[in-house]
């Protein structure tokens, strides 16, 4: 088997170093989970007035219900992995830049008090420990800027 | 046809920066919008969301609103352009005989990212985003070579910025409302010859909605419809080099054929009111001719004769229009949110008296590439 020759040479246009920034609001709700976060290492829900589930983290509008969610209810920093993954390719965040060591585990916890998941990093990849249904613990970062992020990742219990 | 009509609308305020993230913008338009309909979601089939991934900053960002837009359990789907797009696709899924009710909402941030780049970003990569190309420096283009065919003059283009931005004073709704002078339009900082500062419409956040039913449908409602006697689009070339950009011929198409169907013989006498899409100043005179309201080159004899303004015979943009508030996306259904409010004689302060039939008007792309008109009456 050989390369087969090109007939004609195909020509590409590089976007170069183009760049789109954004700058996301949170809104209300956002704001005071992010607050919480940063300034108290506390976790916020919100529960919704039809069906009592608790959002974490915590939006203006149940889409269950279509109702405006706007009661504040405080969640544990302990949970139980909803999902999980261990991955083995690398990820820039593009947020930050930061590339994660591979691998790296993640999942979806659902805080002790929360009716829904949160995706965060784990401090482990041991597929003994990384399973559905493992008990986790935030662990917070020293240093907190007003992101999800302020949590460094869960521990495995 | 079956008629369609519109039987709710609902918009937020447009400011310049709002707090509440999309979502939340989309539920207070769609929340207003049922209100006024005097109905609830379970009274809707299914729902239409505008959008755009580069002004949201996601990739299909119709999914991050769908909650917001009370799409649980429902049929939904998407339009990326202008909300009077989404709006005539809402009304289509209606006409195919699977729903009796649509609810459409648009909106925008245009806080959120950087608008020069989002709009050079609409141009081609490979031939003509280099040059910094954005919606102003191609409207520049397109006020040039207007003024070239029509010898309407940058005097004649503050007038429309005049007259809009003392309307707006009207709509407690509107960004910019501004008593101004053509002489301050004249000499608002240059922004890309011959458009000032004052010519241009502002960057704006914002979302609108608005309940569409058929004659089954609205008996769900406690209002009662607007309908929609005619409406059309139709689509000019994509690149600006392809186009004749001192004309409108995909208006005076879509316009055309709206007016047929309505029954509209001469639009300057059978309207009431309009409310058209002027993004720049120079572009409500450029579609008044687009749409046969003046002859070629004759829209600045219109602006002139001030038979455009609040009293006159035909007011265009009593809301202030888009340079009063400019959330991409969200303006057509803006203009045609005034237009149902004017047929209802719900335009409080700026209602045009008597106002039967009223035109709405909405644009895609750089200049003008496509254009969507409804005519809606009572
Ligand atoms: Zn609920």
């Amino acid at each position: 088997m050989t390369e087969q020759k090109q007939e004609k040479e195909l020509l590409a246009i590089s976007s170069g170093d183009a760049a789109q920034p954004f700058r996301w609001s949170v809104g209300k709700h956002g704001s005071k989970f992010l607050a919480e976060l940063r300034d108290n290492k506390k976790l916020f829900g919100v529960k919704c007035p039809k069906c009592g589930r608790v959002y974490v983290p915590p939006r203006m509008v149940c889409g269950r219900c279509w109702a405006q969610m706007d009661e504040f209810v405080p969640v544990k920093d302990t949970g139980e992995i909803v999902v999980c993954t261990i991955v083995q390719f690398s990820f820039v965040d593009p947020n930050t830049g930061i590339q994660r060591p591979v691998p790296y585990g993640y999942a979806f916890v659902k805080l002790d008090g929360a009716d829904t998941a949160i995706p965060h990093f784990l401090d482990s990849t041991d597929p003994d420990k990384v399973k559905v249904g493992a008990r986790v613990k935030a662990v917070f970062e020293e240093k907190r800027t007003g992101s999800l992020m302020d949590i460094k990742h869960f521990a495995v219990l | 046809m079956e008629k369609v009509g519109i039987v709710g609308v609902g918009q937020t305020t447009y400011e310049r920066s709002k707090e509440a993230p999309v979502d939340e913008l989309v539920f207070e338009a769609a929340s207003k919008a049922l209100k006024d309909a005097g109905g609830d979601m379970g009274h809707i089939d299914n729902i239409i969301t505008v959008s755009n991934d580069f002004w949201d900053g996601r990739t299909i960002s119709s999914m991050a609103i769908q909650d917001a837009a009370g799409s649980w359990g429902k049929d939904i789907s998407t339009v990326e352009g202008d909300g009077t797009f989404g709006t005539f696709y809402g009304m289509m899924r209606i006409l195919s005989g699977s729903f009796d009710t649509t609810l459409v909402v648009s909106h925008m941030k245009g806080s959120e990212g950087i608008m020069n780049l989002i709009t050079n970003a609409m141009f081609d990569p490979i031939y003509q985003r280099s040059l910094g190309i954005d919606a102003t420096s191609s409207a520049a283009l397109q006020a040039r070579l207007y003024m070239k065919m029509s010898g309407a003059t940058e005097e004649d283009f503050a007038r429309v910025s005049v007259k809009n931005h003392k309307n707006a004073k009207n709509n407690p709704l509107a960004q910019l409302a501004m008593d101004i002078t053509v002489a301050d339009v004249l000499k608002s900082k240059k922004i890309a010859e011959p458009l000032k500062l004052l010519d241009c419409s502002p960057i704006s956040d914002g979302a609108a909605a608005v309940v569409l039913a058929n004659e089954k449908g609205a008996k769900r409602f406690k209002n009662s419809p607007v309908w929609v006697k005619g409406v059309a689009h139709c689509s000019d070339a994509y690149s600006l080099g392809y186009r004749d950009l001192s004309r409108a011929p995909a208006l005076a198409e879509a316009s055309g054929r709206a007016f047929k169907m309505a029954g509209i013989k001469n639009p300057l006498k059978d309207l009431d009111v309009a409310e058209v899409y002027d993004a720049y100043s120079y572009m409500e005179p450029m579609w008044y001719e687009g749409m046969g309201l003046a002859k070629e080159g004759g829209g600045k004899d219109l602006i002139r004769s001030g038979a455009t303004e609040m009293g006159g015979e035909l007011p265009v943009n009593p809301s202030g229009g888009v340079l009063s508030a400019h959330p991409v996306l969200v303006a057509g259904m803006a203009r045609l949110i005034e237009a149902v409010l004017q047929v209802r004689g719900e335009a409080e302060k700026r209602q045009v008296k008597g106002a039967k039939t009223a035109l709405a008007h909405g644009i895609n792309g750089p200049c003008g590439q496509a254009h969507c008109v409804f005519i809606v009456g009572s």
